[in-house]
């Protein structure tokens, strides 16, 4: 199996442990074998072990190390807020970050629907075997 | 990031006296974890180079040293000398760092790894900042690529907090990237 996502200049990365655990980084340098060169749009360009960081599918068009403004701008070009928020990983993180803050209320109306779901699809069930019956 | 090692500049004189109305300032860079270490550094080496002690001199500044631009990839070059189990050897060690304490830390942990040299046999003769075309070791060159490109090979599964942390799991863990 090829190796298909590259630490590299661009590369988006999701961090999976520490203070900033669940933001998207951009490698900017690689420090050495063990370290990278991050930096986001809300957080002071810093280093990371490559330990804390998962690398996902997404990459832009940077030069090394560019400044916060063409960070910006390349991260504005790459959509990669839209790619992140579409793709199958990035839709899970969100759901799974909706189900974290729900205050009771909403798992009551969760319950309902679920109940309603069900029942809809029991119905249509029921309908299909009796027409192949 | 916080680092055991930092940097400090020391100052000091040896006292004035009858003869000497006016002795002559020394000041010294160096590393040490904390202010009361570095000035206690300072004497030993003050000592060696000039007839000054501590009794027979004074403090006159010490300041700690902060690293410039922390969010830049440095080659730093550190020379030092350190004391092994035979003898007094120098070395020239070069590390990829954005901070030069940081710099200095690595080294020191890998003098401890490599020749089970602790800190206090090691003393530090000269730190540069090594432009990319002077480096002299393949382990740093290998990074001198704009662009750079390799695979995470191996993908250690680890909780994001260990308070998550189990002793057993329902299935084995994917290592693949």
């Amino acid at each position: 199996m090829p190796f298909k996502r590259y630490v590299e200049v661009g590369r988006v990365a999701l961090v999976n442990y520490g203070k900033d655990y669940g933001k998207l980084v951009v490698i900017v340098d690689v420090i050495d074998q063990n370290r990278a060169l991050v930096d986001a749009p809300d957080m002071v360009r810093g280093q990371m072990n490559f330990k804390r960081l998962t690398l996902t599918d997404i990459k832009i068009e940077i030069k090394r190390v560019p400044n916060k403004k063409t960070l910006i701008a390349a991260l504005e070009a790459g959509d990669v807020k839209n790619k992140w928020e579409n793709s199958s990983w990035g839709r899970k993180l969100i759901v799974q970050k909706k189900r974290a803050s729900l205050n009771d209320f909403d798992r009551f109306k969760i319950m309902l629907a679920k109940i309603k779901k069900a029942g809809v699809v029991r119905q249509e069930l029921a309908k299909l075997k009796k027409e192949t019956a | 990031m916080s680092y055991k090692f930092h940097q400090f500049q020391v100052v000091g004189r040896g006292l004035p006296t009858e003869s000497d109305e006016h002795p002559k300032i020394y000041r010294m860079k160096l590393w040490a974890t904390n202010e009361v270490r570095a000035k206690s550094k300072f004497w030993y080496f003050l000592r060696k180079l000039k007839k000054v002690k501590k009794s027979n001199g004074q403090m006159l500044a010490i300041n700690e040293i902060f690293e410039k631009n922390p969010t830049t990839i440095k080659n730093y070059g550190i020379w030092l000398r350190y004391q092994s189990r035979t003898g007094y050897h120098n070395m020239y060690k070069e590390y990829r760092d954005t901070t030069l304490n940081g710099g200095i830390e690595q080294m020191y942990t890998e003098m401890a790894s490599r020749h089970r040299v602790r800190h206090h046999c090691i003393q530090v003769i000269k730190t540069a900042t090594i432009p990319a075309k002077l480096c002299k070791r393949e382990s740093t060159k290998q990074f001198h690529n704009s662009k750079i490109k390799f695979p995470l090979v191996f993908k250690k599964v680890r909780l994001p907090t260990r308070k998550l942390k189990t002793t057993y799991k329902a299935s084995r863990p994917n290592l693949f990237v």
